[in-house]
């Protein structure tokens, strides 16, 4: 029995270790990060004391609250605008056959595998050849582009959860088809709609390569001010501004699970 | 003026038809049930009434007017849905509510109306429920309470209670009697449930592969099958090969049998429907056949039994029970024999015969 019970513990203490020994692999280094934005000093190695010196630089750097003022408008405007063309295609996919439905799903999801890389250059390619010139509009069309396939990835299952029947049934009882769509479907629908919008801001505040090609000589979003900080030698302002982008996202993404687990219910 | 009319309606899907002019005039306050297997084309008569599917050819007329293309939302009907269609984001009251605020009632109106139909259907104070909380027959009930407020001329139920288990399903074919006769309305009922039809209905439209076999009360439906199929498919039911050999005269299984059938002619081929609880069991050599019982199976009220006799398996319900073995008679009074017509052209045939 005592054998038993050991053994019992021991298998406690393994699992604990293991779990304890992942979150440490996947979260030390941004613990680090973190860590280090609080530090009174400029070195990597020696802690010099608490201080919120590297915020108040952060927030007082034009530079870096231009970026960031970037970076939200255009994830803003980025996820509310795919959020309705996502949304306007879903409707059409919907009272599609079947066949096609599928064919269409199947294009959609082309871009999401493609590599970050190829979408960029494709889409500043495409800038070039006809003739615009790169600037802020331009990172909001490629970063609406990208962001319409996980718009229509979350929606899409909704709808096919959705019972037709309760359409037609707000139609049998006076409904005209706009009303009974704002009504009656749309309540249905979203929390698919919700976390395509919040899927659509992470990845356009996320985004990188896309805004790095697409971007021209004078407008920055936080990922490529700090890349190109990063190349003139890093200052501990920039690990402020990771900590704060990684809790945005973070915050962001506490919201979409609550939203469709609250949804699976 | 009947309250309804389709006159001469198809409707084909995929190139299937579904309808072929298909033609129905149903009258006020009548309650009215099509019955067929499923692809039977009756839901597709009630999406084509409710304004969901727009017929190939022909017309829908309410009143005489001709309403074939006009939007579901402008129809005076309202739908009971197979799966209830209730609002999951809207509570009791707010679903019930839905139809009289679009055609802007007052107030005080809706919430009376909202206890009316709540009283009316047996669920007083379920206003602030929510939909998911109450169980498959209590929404049901919310359904037809949502679709009746709007006063409605004429109510549409697709099959509302196929999802309801047996004994609820009872209950409620019996409440809805009730609220037909308290409402005064018409009702178009659709089912592929015999026993629903012949319980509920005033009339009963028998329908399969897009055509009406037959149209009647439900006594005439059972006891007067014109055709096979209908006889197969309401209740069960002997259908036997025979001969007329004159009037009230006819021979089954070689044996001569008494009818009450006048006007098939002499020697003409027909068909003979017997309701199995119809014949009479007895000694053998008392009745009009003498038989072999091969199977008996007790289902509750009686036993069904399978007599061999004459070549042919008769289906026997009695309350005695002749084990298997048993060497028995039959007999069957006259009236109890309905002689059909037998189908005339290959296509009779198929429509006839194919389920």
């Amino acid at each position: 029995m005592m054998n038993f019970k050991t053994r019992k513990i021991a298998s406690k203490v393994c699992r604990g270790l293991y779990l304890a020994a992942i979150l440490l692999f996947l979260y030390l280094p941004i613990l680090t990060l973190m860590v280090l934005s609080f530090n009174d000093g400029k070195t990597m190695t020696k802690w010099m004391g608490f201080s919120f010196r590297w915020y108040e630089e952060m927030l007082g750097n034009k530079v870096i609250m231009d970026a960031l003022i970037n970076t939200l408008t255009i994830a803003f405007w980025a996820a509310a605008i795919a959020t309705v063309i996502g949304l306007l295609a879903c409707i059409g996919m919907n009272s599609m056959k079947e066949k096609s439905r599928l064919m269409i799903m199947g294009l959609n999801n082309i871009p999401l595998l493609n590599a970050d890389i190829v979408t960029g250059i494709s889409i500043m390619l495409m800038f070039v050849v006809c003739g615009i010139s790169l600037n802020y509009g331009t990172v909001l069309f490629s970063h609406i582009t990208f962001c319409i396939p996980y718009v229509i990835l979350s929606v899409m299952p909704k709808f096919k959860q959705l019972q037709n029947s309760t359409y037609e049934a707000a139609l049998d009882l006076g409904a005209s088809p706009a009303y009974a769509f704002f009504k009656v479907v749309l309540p249905d629908i979203m929390p698919g709609v919700l976390s395509g919008f919040l899927l659509s801001f992470t990845m356009s505040v996320d985004d990188f390569v896309i805004t790095h090609f697409t971007r021209g000589a004078g407008i920055n979003t936080l990922s490529t001010l700090i890349y190109s900080q990063v190349k003139v030698g890093i200052r501990p302002t920039l690990y402020a501004l990771s900590t704060v982008i990684f809790l945005l996202v973070l915050i962001i993404l506490v919201i979409v699970n609550i939203l469709s687990s609250r949804k699976n219910r | 003026m009947p309250l309804i009319e389709f006159c001469d309606i198809s409707k084909s899907f995929d190139g299937e038809l579904v309808l072929d002019e298909f033609n129905l005039k149903i009258k006020e306050n009548e309650f009215i049930t099509l019955l067929g297997p499923s692809g039977c084309g009756k839901t597709t008569t009630l999406r084509i009434l409710g304004g969901f599917e727009t017929p190939d050819t022909g017309k829908v007329l309410f009143k005489g007017e001709d309403i074939t293309n006009l939007a579901p939302n402008k129809r005076p009907l309202n739908t009971v849905f197979q799966k209830y269609a209730l609002f999951p984001n809207m509570n009791i009251a707010e679903n019930i509510a839905f139809g009289l605020k679009i055609s802007g009632k007052s107030k005080e109106y809706i919430n009376d109306k909202i206890k009316y139909a709540l009283k009316l259907v047996n669920l007083s104070g379920f206003e602030k429920r929510s939909v998911d909380s109450l169980s498959g027959g209590q929404q049901q009930r919310i359904a037809i309470a949502r679709a009746i407020v709007n006063e409605p001329k004429i109510l549409l139920l697709d099959e509302p209670l196929g999802a309801l288990d047996l004994k609820l399903r009872q209950e409620m074919q019996y409440e809805l009697i009730r609220l037909k006769k308290e409402l005064g309305i018409t009702f178009l009922y659709v089912t592929h449930d015999q026993e629903e039809a012949l319980t509920m209905s005033d009339k009963v439209v028998v329908m399969n592969q897009g055509y009406i076999q037959q149209m009647g009360t439900p006594e005439e439906i059972y006891n007067e099958p014109e055709n096979a199929f209908v006889a197969d498919f309401i209740g069960d039911s002997n259908i036997i090969d025979a001969v007329m050999i004159e009037d009230r005269v006819v021979k089954i299984c070689g044996h001569i049998f008494s009818c009450i059938d006048e006007g098939f002619g002499r020697n003409k081929p027909v068909d003979v429907v017997i309701r199995p609880e119809d014949i009479i069991i007895g000694k053998p050599g008392e009745g009009t056949i003498d038989g072999t019982v091969t199977s008996n199976v007790f289902i509750g009220v009686h036993y069904e039994m399978c007599i061999e006799a004459g070549g042919f398996e008769w289906l026997v319900q009695n309350t005695t029970s002749y084990p298997v073995g048993t060497r028995v008679s039959m007999k069957v009074a006259p009236e109890n024999i309905q002689i059909m017509h037998k189908p005339q052209s290959e296509d009779e045939e198929a429509m006839a015969l194919d389920e």
